[in-house]
């Protein structure tokens, strides 16, 4: 635990942490509408508005879309922005988010992750902002509020650094992280000032530096504009990793990176995670260890840039790994899972990877769930390819059968 | 209004038994709210006028009509929110202590 | 209503090593289930150095509907968020939930702190020490007058588990609720633990 005698030890939610973190980052204009389970982030905000301990503009919009047009408008006049949303909240935003990459705005937003209708759901898994990753923004999974205050100040270093200059998405599990309650160390607003320098753009109307801003291309110049954002986002590993290691040196906590591993080091089945479910799995792994099998696992923190060096480098050595996705790309398989293999494209020896889909709408995935997901990886090496293959995405505790 | 038709439900076992998409027959209920409560609503008919305001009132519909002038509730569906007590103009319904004996 | 509960039906503890200790709470919604088990959690956290986490379990929220909240608390960080049905503690805030279902989710060492408008039902099974019964709903009546009962749940889970101490428990009272209320909530708290110590002592 920290020992930083400055910071104040709180028992806060995944919500109230970030709402924390956004005072710390001392933004100047926060646009909001509210959608489970992100509402109480909002309301916190509100509230350190109205009392005064956070001192922006706070408004309140009628819709999302308006949500993300607001916190543009406030960008483009170089104010630091912030707005949350969730689910059917952020597909409504949805051209608004590549407005907002498209014309680089280091916004920071946090998506409460929930499940998409239809059916209606309120409960949590990853579809909201997996079916966004194409959008321009940068996105980080965090696992507990600890690491989302922290993602939340680093978010706007990373976002607003001058090689970047891309919005951030910081994505917390809907209910299972963002209602849940746990100790927090929120560091001194001192800190934070010394880690986080003020906004700073080239992009801002100005009367001294008049800018033409948002305007539209042509064939013969698009492709330009979209490449220097690849660019951007692919520089910003570089910035992630440097914003994370000089934040361990003020505050003392370090979250390794673009990924983050546990028993990974000689594991032999590794599974990938992304979120707080990897709380569960670092249990589940504990307990297939003291069996003696070499478990591991990989928590993909940023799902965009994606880290694709870091995960070839950690699964290569596996005998099998597997892919939980809280997501399922209808009529394929899904999403991380289409990532991870496609880092391991071209490399001389494939492991063989199970996804495994679950936690959809709400269900709960347990330690057993997980420790039967690792059984299943230690024995398809042995299977034959077509056996193998035919049972290669595979959903996860199912309350009814499913076989024909 | 009548009471709702109490419909008993089974979870699907199979896959096969799931309707295509969220749709499924409507207009009945398949479990009674009388658990819910901790204090039920009595009415004292001498006092009742039959101004029918806690009928107009309650939130789950679960206050009817009776031949005589003046109301009833309906205890499977009551959920005791003592809204239509609160309500009542002429002091005719306590909200009482629910003794749990079964 | 059962007079007598069947603890062999109960699921042993898995064993995760370590210290870790899990209470569920079971109640009705605007019963204060979920701010319970926060109160633990707060306690144990802020109060006594240990880690704690505290949610309930996510389903529609009304008056009246059965609310289920957890709180694990252990010497070392948890990370584990998965609802967990093998309990140390049971905490049943409403009479009317307590049913075979409900025991399955208690450890085979697990106990049962019970809010009953009778008590007295549960003396013969008093001398195993499973199950404390205790009238929290008079208790909360006759202090704030109304039939909140969590604050006396909490109380009488101190009391009987010792988890955390008396006093982390009325800080973690006045950390979360606003100086109006935390004083009568302390009464409270203090009433119910002194009615289950003089239980298990006396």
């Amino acid at each position: 635990m920290m020992h930083n005698h400055k910071n104040e030890s709180v028992f806060v939610s995944g919500d109230e942490a970030v709402a924390l973190g956004v005072r710390l980052s001392r933004p100047h204009v926060i646009s909001a509408y509210p959608i489970t389970p992100q509402t109480i982030v909002v309301e916190r905000l509100s509230e350190m508005v109205e009392d005064g301990s956070l001192v922006a503009r706070y408004i309140h919009v009628e819709s999302e879309h308006s949500a993300m047009s607001a916190a543009m408008g406030a960008s483009s006049v170089g104010a630091r922005a912030f707005t949350a949303t969730s689910s059917q909240g952020l597909l409504y935003m949805a051209e608004g988010l590549h407005y907002a990459s498209g014309g680089r705005m280091p916004i920071v937003m946090m998506n409460a992750n929930r499940s998409l209708a239809l059916p209606w759901s309120i409960f949590g898994d990853h579809r909201d902002s997996m079916s966004m990753l194409d959008s321009g923004w940068i996105q980080v999974y965090v696992e507990d509020a600890q690491e989302a205050l922290d993602m939340t100040i680093q978010a706007y270093r990373i976002a607003e650094d001058s090689s970047v200059l891309t919005p951030l998405m910081i994505n917390l599990d809907g209910f299972i992280l963002t209602h849940t309650y746990e100790l927090v160390e929120v560091p001194p607003q001192e800190e934070v000032d010394s880690y986080l320098p003020p906004f700073s753009t080239p992009n801002k109307m100005s009367l001294e530096d008049p800018k033409s801003m948002g305007f539209s291309t042509s064939p013969a110049d698009n492709m330009e504009f979209k490449y220097q954002q690849h660019k951007a986002m692919m520089d910003s590993r570089e910035v992630i990793k440097q914003a994370d290691k000089e934040y361990a040196e003020i505050f003392g906590r370090s979250y390794n990176g673009l990924i983050d591993c546990y028993q990974c080091d000689n594991a032999e089945y590794i599974l990938v995670t992304a979120g707080s479910v990897t709380g569960t799995a670092r249990v589940a792994v504990d307990s297939m260890r003291s069996k003696g099998i070499k478990a591991g696992v990989l928590r993909i923190r940023f799902m965009r840039p994606f880290p694709e060096q870091e995960v070839r480098n950690t699964l290569a050595g596996a005998a099998s790994y597997g892919v939980l996705d809280k997501d399922i790309s209808f009529g394929y398989e899904g999403t991380m899972f289409t990532n991870v293999n496609s880092a391991l494209s071209g490399t001389a020896h494939i492991p063989r990877g199970i996804n495994f889909i679950g936690g959809l709408g709400g269900r709960d995935i347990s330690v057993q769930d997980i420790e039967e997901m690792f059984e299943a990886l230690r024995l398809c090496p042995a299977h034959d390819y077509t056996e193998y293959r035919k049972n290669r995405i595979r959903f996860v505790n199912m309350g009814v059968s499913i076989h024909e | 209004m009548d009471k709702p038709e109490l419909k008993n439900f089974t979870k699907p076992e199979s896959i096969k038994d799931y309707p295509v998409g969220p749709s499924f027959s409507g207009g009945h209920l398949v479990s009674v709210n009388s658990g819910w409560r901790t204090f039920k609503p009595v009415v004292a008919l001498d006092t009742c006028t039959g101004c029918y305001r806690c009928y107009l009132v309650c939130p789950d519909g679960v206050i009817v009509k009776t031949e005589a002038g003046k109301v009833a509730v309906d205890y499977d569906f009551c959920k005791g929110c003592g809204v239509c007590a609160h309500e009542c103009p002429f002091d005719a319904i306590e909200m009482v202590k629910e003794d749990l004996q079964k | 209503m059962l007079l007598y509960l069947n603890f062999q039906n109960t699921v042993s503890n898995i064993a995760t090593g370590g210290n870790m200790i899990k209470v569920r709470w079971l109640g009705r919604g605007g019963q204060g289930g979920f701010t319970a088990s926060r109160l633990l959690g707060k306690a144990a956290s802020l109060f006594e150095g240990k880690y704690a986490m505290a949610f309930p379990s996510f389903g529609p929220e009304r008056r009246g509907a059965p609310v289920l909240a957890f709180t694990r608390i252990d010497d070392k960080k948890i990370t584990d968020r998965s609802e967990f049905d093998s309990a140390d503690y049971l905490v049943i805030m409403d009479e009317s939930l307590l049913d075979e279902s409900a025991m399955t989710s208690l450890s085979s060492e697990g106990k049962v702190i019970l809010n009953s408008a009778a008590p007295q039902r549960y003396s013969s099974l008093a001398g195993s020490r499973r199950i404390i019964a205790l009238d929290a709903t008079t208790v909360a009546l006759e202090i704030i007058n109304r039939p909140i009962t969590n604050t006396a749940m909490f109380g009488a889970l101190v009391a009987a588990s010792n988890i955390v101490t008396l006093n982390s428990a009325l800080s973690s009272i006045e950390a979360e609720m606003k100086p109006a209320i935390a004083a009568k909530n302390k009464d409270i708290v203090k009433k119910a633990y002194d009615l289950v110590k003089e239980m298990i002592d006396g």
